[in-house]
């Protein structure tokens, strides 16, 4: 059977090309690969190959004609046994395959995009009234949380530089070497790009590492890995196949480490679907979400903080003590205004608050602990209780986190706002060395009462 | 010594090599067919053929095991079918179908099957290359034996990620197996223009990786260069390097208007090269198959490729619902 060779289409883009040259003629034998003619669209000039054997019956578009149409006939191709001559050119042809595009309805999406609004603030404590307490460092609950889930899961190991021998760059991981041995505790050469796709072709293969990146400033040479590999290999499998695995380490500015070593990295990694972010600020959060954080089936950032972590908090005495991703805590009810913090901003809200409430400005503190899937709820409902909103956090102004929480109450709570929402932040700089200026470059707790006072008009 | 011609015996049935002809004309036959759809606008984007190259990823399929793993970028439909995943579900995925195996979410470049331990399927060039090294590390945490393939380029044999890798395979010995399929070329970019030594085999031999050159045009060499590697690592001696050389006949994705090389140098690598060519070559005169036999051999393909085509075609576009799935796992 007698087919049409047509116009081939040889970019996304294209819809009509000029048939510049014919490289057979008619009666030519060709076979699949053969040259048969060189195509110009505006961008360049390509070869068309045969993708069939057979015999040029007919050329129908002379070489030179310009604006030919994508999937247009352009020649006939004869079998072996066949004569053009025994061709009717409409009827005998085999169904030349012409591509009609289909006029295709994109229903609007929108009401997927904006955010559902919680009915209600979920209160439970994490953890039940009675439990017995102790004191305890953020540096020990990390530790405590990976002993606890390598106990628990065979297949969990932590690797980094530094993570084994030396007990960790911040001593975090003290100890686990002695408990899981080598395989387990890996220290890793200096290569952040090469060790963290190590890490995500081992959470393909079946294992759940827990990378540790002395600091995520160094993370930003693995990041593709982390973003193109781990976070979208899920959707790009259809479901298949994911990631499940945790990154690790402290984030944000240290004290004195200048430019290189201080960037809050938060509004990043939270950018993304695919990751989920969690960045605690007590040690039982630590605690309960780096647990959490293990177990969950996707790949996780878990951003802690140097200062932070000799900071000691309430921890309770459970042996299987958890605390859900995307679960507000509230650390202070209040009715005058919402500070919306996490990580080290926390620091500065509660004492901000604490400050305000001798002035009678009573603050409610909402701690996020998790940036994805974030609480916005929480904000919400709480907002429409105090009408104000103050957000707190060390990294950069433009697509802070702020800055999207404001977006999200713009959107939700728009009635209920009685003044702008204000973000305080990290100023729009490098973090300078000298010690006056890093303390004017990083958030401070007066900036945090001034910007309440400015919401709240006093 | 007196020349003697020796018509040198393959060390495969004569079963087996009808079936790598079969395994490398479906390959070349599927890639034909995806420019046929690609030139009526079924298939988008950007869309890389493999023909030319068969005989790299069906002689090493031929030395691997069932569960030996394989990561490779995004020339990647030839290895899909070489490790047995359906042409169907790869045709599929390429039109954007729900019958394609990431259900149309991935397209040419990001396919997957855990099934058949195909990992990807990668689009960052390089990108794959930790990820094999990682899969081998699983293998050798869960101490089950495997062994992993890992495909990358010359262009990408650039990358500074690769010889990060090759330090942490040799430190920590992993049963990986590097194969450098090199076509001579990254994207329009000769291998020479971009590389200061061409001995891409030997690129292992600072952090202490032995590396092979490997005829890639002569799928018998390249089996027994695998069959090689393959023992090395499972033996627990660590990774292996494997330079392939090899030839892609079409351009570097479809719209490639192929200026940096002649007509010519292709024309004569097709005439006096072509993979699948000599394995007829072998085929025919070792009598290890009758002209009617690759006609059914080739029948059988037509009709599995055409199957396939159809299949890609009439499977639907994937549910809107599908948008918002497969973001996170429970
Ligand atoms: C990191 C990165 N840089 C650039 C590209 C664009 N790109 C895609 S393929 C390619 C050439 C790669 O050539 P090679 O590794 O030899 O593989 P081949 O295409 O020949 O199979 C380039 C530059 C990319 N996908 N990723
Ligand atoms: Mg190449």
């Amino acid at each position: 059977m007698a087919t049409e060779i047509l116009m081939p289409a040889l970019s996304p883009t294209m819809e009509e090309g000029t048939l510049a040259k014919w490289l057979v003629k008619e009666g030519d034998t060709v076979t699949s690969g053969t040259i048969l003619a060189e195509i110009e669209t505006d961008k360049a000039t390509m070869d068309f190959e045969a993708i069939s054997d057979g015999i040029i019956g007919k050329i129908l578009i002379p070489a030179g004609t310009e604006g030919v149409k994508v999937n247009s006939p352009i020649a006939v191709l004869l079998e072996d046994n066949e004569k053009i001559e025994d061709v009717s050119l409409d009827s005998d042809i085999a169904n030349s395959e012409s591509v009609a595009e289909a006029e295709t309805n994109i229903p609007s999406q929108f009401f997927q995009t904006i955010t559902q609004t919680a009915t209600q603030i979920d209160n439970t404590p994490d953890w039940p009234d009675g439990t017995p307490l102790k004191q305890q460092t953020v540096r020990e609950a990390l530790r405590d949380a990976m002993a606890e889930e390598m106990r628990h899961d065979p297949t969990v190991l932590l690797m980094g530089e530094e993570v084994a021998e030396y007990q960790g760059a911040y001593k975090v991981s003290q100890g686990l070497l002695d408990e899981f041995g080598e395989t387990r505790v890996m220290d890793t050469p200096i290569t952040e790009h090469g060790f963290t796709g190590i890490a995500v072709g081992a959470a393909f293969g079946g294992l759940r590492p827990i990378v540790e990146f002395m600091t995520f400033n160094f993370a930003m040479q693995a990041i593709d890995q982390i973003i193109n590999s781990a976070a979208k290999t899920l959707y790009m499998s259809g479901g298949q196949m994911g990631a499940p695995m945790v990154f690790r380490g402290p984030n944000g500015a240290a004290a004195r480490v200048a430019a290189q070593h201080s960037q809050d990295y938060a509004s990043w990694y939270s950018h993304i679907p695919g990751l989920r972010v969690v960045i605690p600020y007590s040690a039982s959060d630590a605690k309960g979400l780096l647990k959490t954080a293990i177990r969950d089936p996707n790949p996780v950032i878990f951003m802690e903080n140097e200062i932070l972590y000799g900071k000691s908090f309430d921890v309770p005495e459970l042996s299987n003590f958890t605390v859900p991703l995307g679960k507000a805590r509230v650390w202070r009810e209040g009715s005058d205004v919402t500070i919306v913090s996490f990580g080290i901003g926390m620091q500065y809200a509660l004492e901000a608050s604490e400050k305000l409430l001798e002035e009678g400005i009573k603050a409610e503190v909402i701690d996020l602990r998790t940036l994805r899937p974030m609480d916005t709820g929480s904000v919400i409902q709480s907002v429409m209780k105090t009408n104000r909103c103050v957000t707190v956090e060390e990294g950069w102004p433009q697509n802070s986190i702020g800055s999207y929480i404001s977006s999200i109450l713009m959107q939700e709570a728009f009635d209920y706002l009685d003044a702008p929402v204000i973000n305080c932040t990290g100023k729009d700089v490098p973090m300078p060395y000298a010690s006056n200026l890093e303390k004017l470059a990083l958030v401070t707790t007066a900036e945090v009462i001034d910007a309440v006072k400015h919401v709240t008009y006093r | 010594m007196a020349a003697r011609k020796t018509v040198k015996k393959p060390n495969v049935s004569s079963e087996e090599l009808q079936q790598i002809y079969h395994d490398m004309l479906m390959i070349r036959r599927f890639e034909e067919k995806a420019g046929q759809l690609y030139g009526m606008g079924l298939i988008g984007g950007f869309c890389h053929l493999y023909i030319g190259q068969e005989a790299v990823v069906v002689g090493l399929e031929a030395a691997c095991q069932d569960g030996d793993k394989r990561v490779t970028s995004y020339r990647d439909h030839g290895h899909m079918l070489a490790c047995g995943m359906n042409p169907k579900g790869v045709m599929a995925e390429l039109t954007g179908r729900e019958g394609g195996y990431s259900k149309g979410k991935g397209g040419s470049m990001h396919m997957f099957s855990k099934e058949k331990h195909f990992y990807g399927g990668h689009g960052i060039v390089g990108a794959q290359v930790p990820i094999g090294a990682g899969l081998a590390l699983a293998d050798k945490y869960l101490e089950n034996g495997r062994v992993t393939f890992t495909y990358f380029g010359d262009g990408a044999a650039n990358q500074g990620q690769i010889y990060e890798t090759f330090n942490m395979a040799a430190l920590w010995q992993l049963p990986v197996i590097f194969v450098i399929e090199n076509n001579q070329y990254a994207m329009g970019t000769a291998q020479k223009r971009s590389t200061s030594t061409p001995e891409l085999y030997t690129r292992g031999a600072a952090f202490g990786i032995p590396g092979d050159a490997v005829d890639g045009m002569d799928v018998l060499k390249v089996k027994s260069a695998g069959t090689k590697a393959v023992m090395h690592c499972r033996a627990g001696k660590g990774p292996y390097i494997l330079e392939v050389k090899t030839y892609r006949y079409r351009g570097h994705s479809m719209s490639d208007p192929a200026k940096y090389r002649t007509r010519e140098e292709v024309q004569k690598m097709r005439e006096e090269r072509d993979p699948i060519e000599q394995v007829k070559g072998i085929l025919l005169t070792g009598k290890h198959a009758s002209d009617d036999d690759l006609k059914s051999i080739d029948k059988d393909i037509k009709d599995l490729i055409n199957a396939a085509a159809e299949f890609a075609k009439e499977s639907s576009e994937p549910g809107v619902s599908e948008l918002w799935t497969d973001i996170y796992a429970e």
